[in-house]
Order: C-alpha cells, then structure tokens, then sequence
C-alpha cells in the first residue's frame, strides 16, 4: 500500500524586502517625555560628523498585521518537529518537546531575569539550576557540570579547554608534548574542530572491522603526545562499542584525558554511563537527549560534566547551595576554571525545559525513553532492510539508537543516488539525511526514531522509503528530478560556491543582479 | 505525588504494553534486555537511577511555578538598572509570537526543500540586520557577542598572518574572558588604555601597531557606555599597519549611530537581544558576526551562511549554505574554527524585530534611549557626592556613576537600593578598581521618567544626600 502523502505548504512569500510601503509601522514606542527631553537636550546635535548615521538604514516599512503573517507563512513552510515526521534526520534526537514546558519557559519570572541581578532574587531559578545538575551528576555518573555552553559543540569546546587546561597545569601543553587528541571519523566533526581551535593536532582513527576503531590500532596511535580521547558511543553508526572501557584505558595509561560526546544519549539514559566506562569528561545536548527545543538550530544548551579532579577547571560561575543559610549562590572564585565559555550562565530556558523533562519521566521514565528509542530503531531497521537497495554496514551488528545506512545498491543498480532520494522523500513532508561527512558509508542514510514515533510513524516513513527506493527501480527519472511538491523548485545552487554570484543578503542579491539597492 | 506506573508514559506512544508487545514479536525479541545484548554487563547500570518524579503534568506545573515565584523579575515591581552585557528592552508581541511558532521552535538543520521557510527566514535576517549594518554578508547567529567577537579575531588572525589583537582595557571582562581562552595559543590580547574620557585615542594606539598586530578591537558604543567619535581614525590607523579593524556594537544604537561599515569596520560584531529576545537570565543572548563580500573574510567565517538562489521559477527563490567547504561540517579539523547548533530561533526573532521596526522605528529607539540616558546622567549628576564618568562625552544607553564622593560602597548602595525594590548598577569596583566604588547603569526605552527619578530619589537615600 503506499504511503499516505501529506503536502507541505507552500506559500510563495515575496522576501520581506520587498514588503510594505514607506510610512507604514510595524510597531510604536513610547514617546521620551517632554522633561527628559529638555533635559537631555540635543542628544544627536552632540555627536559629531561621522558618528551619526547620515542616512536612515534601508529597512522596509511594513504594518504590524503584514509583519506576522509573513512570518507565520514562512513557520508553516518549516517541517518542525510539532508538524513533521522527523526520524529522517539522524544524530539529531528530535524528539517530542513536552508543551507544558515551553509555557513554563515564557513566564516573566524567567524570561524577565538579569544575569546580573542579586543572588537573592533569583534563588527559584538557582534552585532549579542546582537540582538539575544533581540529576545529571546521577544520570552519567560524573561529579559536576556546568551548563554554560551554549550547544553540544561549544561543550565539546569547553571540554578541549579543560583538557588544555589540565595538560598546561602540569606544564606539559604545547608543541611536542601533550598536543595530540584522537577522535574517531564517525564521531561528530565537533570532536575534531573543537580541539583543534582549542591548539591540539587531531588523530582520526578509521572504523575496523566491526565499526568502530580496533584496539590495536588504537594503540598505535597512543603515544606521549596524547593529550586525550574525544569519542561518541554509539558512534553515528549506532552500533555500541563494547571495548570502550579498553579504549579509554589505553589512553589514560598514556596520560589522556578521556572526554565522551553524549549529545545524543538517547539510547542509554539508565542502562551505562561516562562514569562505568572510565571517562573523565563528557556533555550532554539538552536540546537532543533532553528535549529542549532545536529552535530552528539553536538556542541549544550543552551540559559540559567533570569527574572530581578535573571539576576545578569548568567554567565560572558555578551553582553552589549553602545549607546553613539556606540559599543558593554563585561561585565565581574557582581560579583554575577555564574561565568563560559562553557570557553569564548559558541557555537557561533549555535548562528548565530538560528539568522539568525528567521530572516528568522520573527514572522510569528515562530508561523507558531509552528501551523505546532502541526499540523503535530496531523496528525501522528492519523494515528498512526489506527494502530493496538499502543496506547497511556491518550489518553483523546490532543497533542501538540510530542506523547509518548505505543506499549503494540503489546506486549501483538504479543510478539513483542518496541526495536523489533525500529530494523525493521531501516530496511526503517529511526529513531524510545522509550523513556528516566525509561519506564513509557509500551513499548513507542516517535514520534516528526517537521513543516519540508512535509505531504509525514507523510504519510510514519506512513505507516512504520503500516508495521511494520502489521508484528509483520503476522510474528513476521521477526521483532524480525531485522535489515536485516542495515549497520550492528545484534550486539552483551553482552560485554557492562562486564569489561572483552567491549573495548572503537582499543587497547582494540586488547588486550582483545589476539592480539598485 | 507521583503518577500512576505501569502504564504507557504520555510521552512515549509505544511504551503502550500492546503495541510494545507487538514490536517485540516483530522483533523475535521477549525482553527489552535482549536489545542491549551488545552493551556488556561490567557497564550496565545496575541500578534504577535515583531521581525524583515522575510527576503529572499538573504536579510539575504546580512544582515549577513554586520555584519559579521564588524568581523576581525585572518590571515595575523590581526596577532593573543593570546592563553590561544583557539588556531589558520592549520586545513586541510578534517577536514572542513568532519566536513561539511551534514549526520554528521545533525545527534543527532541514534542508532547503523540508524546512524552506525556516531557511529564507535566516536569510532575511541576515538582509535586514545587513541594512542596519551596511554590510553585504552576516553569518547566521553564533552563541552571543563574545564568542562573534573572539571568531572576529580569529579570522583577522587567519586573514593577516598575524597573532596579536589590540583591546580596549575597559572591556566587558566576560567577553575579555572569552577573548583571551578562545585566541591561546594561536593568538593573545594585549589591552590599551583609553583616554580618561573613554575615548580610544588614534594616537595612543599607533605606537601599539606592530608587524604581529591582526586586529584592532573597539566596542561603540564602548562597555562603559561612551560613544566613540574616532572610529575613523583608527581605521586608519590599523590599516595603515596591515591589520584589520574590528567593532562590537549595539544594534539598537544603529538607527542613529554610523554602522561600524561606514568608518572603516572590516568586520562588526555584537549581540542581537536587544532585538525583540527577552532576556532570560543571559539564555537571550545571540551573537553576530557581518563582513564584506570579500573572499578573504567571507571564507574565514566559520559559521553557516545562508545563500539566495533562483529557482527557474519566474519570482520564486530558494536557498542554500554558501561556500560550506570552510566549515568544520565539511572539514572537520580542517575547517574554520568549529560550528555547530548556534541561536537560530534569536536570529529569526531579531529579523521579525527589524521589520516591524523599520528605518523610523530604530530611528526613535535609538534617540529615544540617547535621551533617557543622558537624563539620568544629568539628575544623577546633580545628586550629593556622586558624580558621572565621562560625562560630557556623548553617551548610549550605559553610563558609570561613581559613588567615590559618598563614603558608601557599591554593594552598600545596591542592598539599599534592592530594598527599595530597584536593582541598582552592575558594581565595577572588583574589575575595574581604578574607578574605584563605581557602577555600571544602563537605560533603555523600557525606562519612563518616574522610573529615572525613582531611582535618583532612592539614591539619594542610599547614600544619605
């Protein structure tokens, strides 16, 4: 039976340039009044010739009610994941975002807080603040966080810092000494770029065998100048490596610190932590694993954890209860922190979202989040695997939360590539995508169900699959020349890469086209 | 008061045991456990996690909200003078509106078939903030000025060849902090002082300029409020030393304020809560990073760059990452700096901001709050032994008033201001102990007259004039 075939919207909005008509208002502010005016006096007449704009800046002039219905067109030509099927787009963790915490997260007594204001009028917020980190410390095992990044790979960059930072306390930072970290090809870029602006050379090892690095070959790249391990596990294959205590092992023996992306733990909340494989560093992506919104791609929140001997080095402030006053406060006197990664106390509001998350599940709860994801993956996996062209690698096994596959043979058999499909599948409202790269896994697909996909959704998008793959064999050119129900037709993206012609603004746009801005 | 167990979590659709059974057997699987074959026993978690909950929903809002009330916002029953980073601002119900649509909340990374509104959506923000800037390229939302401004400096580093990055010593010292982890060891700050009117002057930066000088680094409007009137120069004066000049500004200063582009910026950056985010304990934060369209500074960005394209379709556009080569994405190690999840959602709210702001609208924030500033300038001024820094220079929504002559101390002012229901000044005596017992004040639009004077009354009786 085919799939049921939604369509997205499609709205043809104009750019909001081209909007509006002068002398239109969008909205009013109230007027200075006449005594701070005179007082005041000629605010503009001070500043000299130069320092005042000259000219009123080009913004378009449109009335409040044109304003909000451009945009809410333009949130309904966006496949959220409150309206969309979005297992499609693995490594990401959408999961469902339990309303009652975005109404909790839009009350002045949290959006209407100062960073800065008095400890004492903000104890509410410390509160929640501290309670959660004691539910993480439970939760991987490790003995502080600080929820100051601002995303996962700003928390794997404080992490390379607190690496960085232990290595220089010990003098043995810089050129020559401890400057090497290893990371592994299937583990998000973050863990490469992320050490690498923070001053170390970067080690990729490659998967074995069974998907994930060897043990021998890891040896072979430990050496003195290892100044750590930065790794995923389940790496974006999904497929759980057993020997990571050994793993690990082997790089504290040489003096590493070892440090564990868990920007999608979905898997394993309540089944293993950081802490049984012997990591000392890890994050955690409250707006993966715990729910927090992605906000179209951010404000995320990452939640950088320490064991006890490298606690010292995260970031300023932390959140610290003192029981005999009976009240929370914020210690900035930590002088071996690496100071600040993200200015004040990072995302908050993601914060309270994942707090409220795992209340509302309690322990139960997470390792029923974890089972069912699993579960969910599993069941998608097999469907997917009965779909003619789909395979995967090392497909002797098994998966935890999410499936790289391979669509090689319907490349090979069909011509039809990866990116082909991705383009078809956006044809059911829905997200497909392939992979980081580089393309490890020929012509991959990465797929992540979270515990949210009800079994309908399962049964659907691998029923999209199976269409689309079905096409690739019976007419390829339909697939080939997707999308045919997107927004939008078929972009052309040559002017992406050439300086001549891509255009990142309406006034680019605008001049490269010859036309007057 | 805890939820009924054994049953289907509301959350978790197949947690329902006749459809959990069903999947099972799908599966050839009897247990869970069966699963997590692969993960061995010496890892596994032997016991249940010891956490609280689960709470219904109605549990957890009653729970949450009784924290939260502990909170105490900032409004008319706490009247808040603090800035320094993290500014309160009207923020128009359409900016919560559309910040609050479930498509763009819930949304991540969607190409540009799935998530095409999601798409022009950064792209407008990006035009519109480009005509606040006059600058032809802006980077999609990075985590908050500090982390924009460190990348300024690393890619003029990249850009010249060069590792050193000339700062103002009278700095934001979070973004300072920032600033010096995220350039070692490829590159340091050395700082400079300004003039004791808070002007950074051309002529004591010049002998600073040297062949390992990336960068000059000026805010305008400066941390402690002053705006600078010599941008020009010393964008004359770091060019002429082969370095770039880089400016940290304030967005809602731009309606009456020169963009940075027009004396000389090679690259501006700055933070866009003051455009329609409220701001959430700091959680409002967004930085932005605008350029040329040049390739020299375009391709050291390392952050997502939203293109336009056409589509074959008479009028119909769509969108794509520009030159995504340079990102860690593609690069990994090899690519700029590193990326990942930014502040899209703030980005596309400041977008919304601007349009319903538009030209005349920044126009009168910006004035407007040039007026409210200096007149709390002027009536604290003329309040017994407090004085104003700087205060004949020309000043934007922040200012320091120095309680030196009063015999009080910062924090003695602050808990007596704070018992009158007003947060009082950031104190910048621990940073900044050459201003001696001094704050950081901060007015914006949200400031009306009485609020100015209720503050200059309870200062008055905080320090006993």
């Amino acid at each position: 039976m085919k799939p049921r075939q939604p369509r997205q919207a499609a709205w043809n909005e104009p750019i909001i340039m081209e909007l509006g008509t002068p002398g239109e208002r969008g909205v009013l502010l109230p007027e200075v009044e006449p005594e701070v005016a005179a007082i005041a006096g000629d605010v503009l007449g001070m500043l000299p010739d130069g320092v005042r704009r000259a000219a009123p800046p080009n913004l378009p002039e449109i009335s409040q009610y044109s304003v909000l219905r451009h945009y809410v067109r333009l949130s309904q030509e966006t496949m959220g994941n409150d309206v969309g099927v979005d297992m499609g787009k693995g490594t990401c963790t959408l999961k469902y975002s339990p309303k009652v915490q975005e109404h909790m997260a839009r009350v002045p007594e949290l959006t209407e807080l100062h960073p800065l204001q008095a400890v004492e009028t903000v104890q509410g917020l410390l509160q929640i603040l501290y309670e959660f980190e004691r539910m993480m410390k439970e939760i991987s095992g490790m003995d502080r966080f600080s929820f100051q990044p601002g995303g996962g790979s700003q928390a794997i960059y404080a992490n390379a810092l607190i690496v960085r930072a232990y290595h220089e306390s010990r003098g043995e930072f810089g050129p020559g000494k401890k400057d090497q970290v290893l990371t592994t090809i299937f583990s998000h870029p973050a863990n490469a770029a992320c050490p690498r602006t923070a001053g170390f050379e970067v080690v990729t090892l490659r998967p074995g065998p069974d998907g994930y690095p060897d043990l021998a070959d890891v040896r072979r790249q430990v050496s003195e100048r290892t100044a750590g391990l930065f790794i995923t596990n389940p790496e974006d294959s999904g497929i759980f490596n057993p020997g990571i205590d050994d793993l690990v092992r082997v790089v504290k023996d040489a003096g590493g610190i070892c440090v564990y992306d868990q920007a999608n733990a979905n898997g394993l909340l309540g089944i293993t932590r950081a802490r049984e494989a012997g990591f000392d560093l890890c994050h955690f992506n409250l707006h993966k694993t715990f729910s927090s919104p992605h906000g179209s791609g951010g404000p995320g929140s990452g939640a950088s954890g320490a064991t006890g001997e490298l606690a010292r080095y995260l970031p300023v402030p932390t959140v610290e209860y003192d029981a005999a006053g009976r009240r929370y406060w914020l210690n900035y006197d930590r002088p071996d922190s690496i100071g600040k990664v993200r200015q004040f106390h990072g995302a908050v509001q993601g914060v309270l979202r994942a707090y409220m998350w795992v209340l509302g599940l309690g322990a139960e709860g997470l390792k029923a989040v974890a089972e069912t994801a699993v579960l969910n993956n599993n069941y998608l996996l097999k469907k997917m695997l009965e779909i003619r062209g789909v395979g995967i690698p090392y497909a002797h096994r098994r998966r935890i939360e999410q499936v790289r596959y391979s669509l090689r043979q319907l490349m090979d058999e069909t011509g039809v590539s990866t990116h082909d499909v991705r383009a078809r599948v956006t044809d059911f409202a829905t997200h497909y995508w392939t992979s980081h790269h580089p393309f490890v896994v020929p012509e991959p697909a990465t797929f992540e169900p979270t515990e949210s996909s009800s079994k309908e959704d399962l049964d659907w998008y691998a029923a999209v699959i199976r269409q689309v793959c079905e096409e690739a064999y019976s007419e390829p050119d339909r697939v080939k020349t997707a999308p045919h129900q997107a927004p939008v037709h078929k972009v052309d993206a040559s002017a992406f890469d050439d300086p001549d012609r891509w255009a990142m603004t309406w006034r680019a746009f605008l001049r490269k086209r010859g036309e007057p801005c | 008061m805890a939820a009924p167990r054994n049953s289907a979590h509301p959350y978790i659709p197949n947690s329902a045991p006749r459809v959990r059974q069903e999947m099972m057997r799908e599966l050839d699987i009897n247990s869970m456990e069966e699963l997590f074959a692969d993960i061995p026993d010496r890892l596994r978690l032997k016991r249940p996690l010891n956490l609280p909950g689960p709470l219904s929903e109605l549990d957890l809002v009653r729970h949450v909200k009784r924290l939260l009330s502990q909170n105490r916002p900032c409004g008319d029953e706490l009247l808040s003078f603090l800035g320094g980073g993290c500014w309160q601002h009207f923020v128009p119900a359409v900016c919560d509106e559309i910040a609050g649509r479930g498509e763009f909340l819930t949304a991540y990374t969607g190409d540009t078939y799935e998530d095409h509104g999601r798409w022009q959506a950064l792209f407008e923000f990006a035009s519109l903030l480009g005509e606040l800037l006059n600058m032809e390229v802006v980077s999609t939302p990075t985590y908050d000025w500090g982390q924009a401004a460190a990348t300024s400096m690393r890619m003029a580093g990249r850009a010249t060849g060069r590792s050193e990055v000339l700062v103002p010593r009278h700095v934001s010292p979070e973004r300072l902090a920032i600033f010096r982890t995220y350039l070692h060891p490829y590159m340091s700050v050395t700082l400079f002082d300004e003039e004791p009117s808070g002007q950074v002057c051309p002529a004591s930066i010049e002998p600073l300029l040297a062949a390992e000088t990336a960068a000059v680094y000026v805010e305008n409007p400066s941390y402690l409020g002053v705006i600078q009137t010599s941008g020009g120069q010393i964008a004359h004066a770091a060019h002429n030393a082969g370095a770039l000049f880089l400016v940290g500004a304030d967005p809602s200063s731009l309606g009456v304020l020169a963009p940075p582009a027009d004396y000389g910026a090679d690259i501006v950056s700055g933070d866009l809560q003051p455009l329609g985010i409220h701001m959430n304990y700091g959680g409002g934060l967004a930085g932005f990073i605008a350029t040329r369209d040049e390739p020299r500074l375009v391709m050291e960005l390392p952050t997502r760059l939203v293109g336009i394209a056409g589509t074959g379709v008479e009028g119909e556009y769509g969108f794509g990452e520009v030159a995504f080569g340079r990102t860690s994405f593609i690069g990994r190690e090899k690519g700029k700096e590193y990326v990942g999840t930014g502040t899209n959602l703030w980005g596309i709210t400041a977008g919304v901001y601007l349009a319903l702001m538009g030209p005349e609208g920044m126009r009168q924030l910006g004035e407007g709050i040039m007026q409210r500033t200096r007149y709390a300038m002027e009536r604290l001024a003329a309040v017994p032994g407090l004085s104003i820094l700087a205060q004949r220079e020309p000043h934007f929504k922040e200012f320091v008033v120095c309680f030196n002559g009063t015999g009080a101390s910062v924090a003695e002012v602050n808990a007596a201001l704070l018992r009158e229901g007003i947060l009082g000044g950031r104190d910048l005596s621990a940073d900044f102990p050459e201003l001696g017992q001094s704050a950081l004040y901060c007015a914006t639009e949200v400031h009306r007259q009485a609020d100015m004077d209720r503050l200059v009354e309870a200062l008055r009786g905080a320090v006993g004039a």
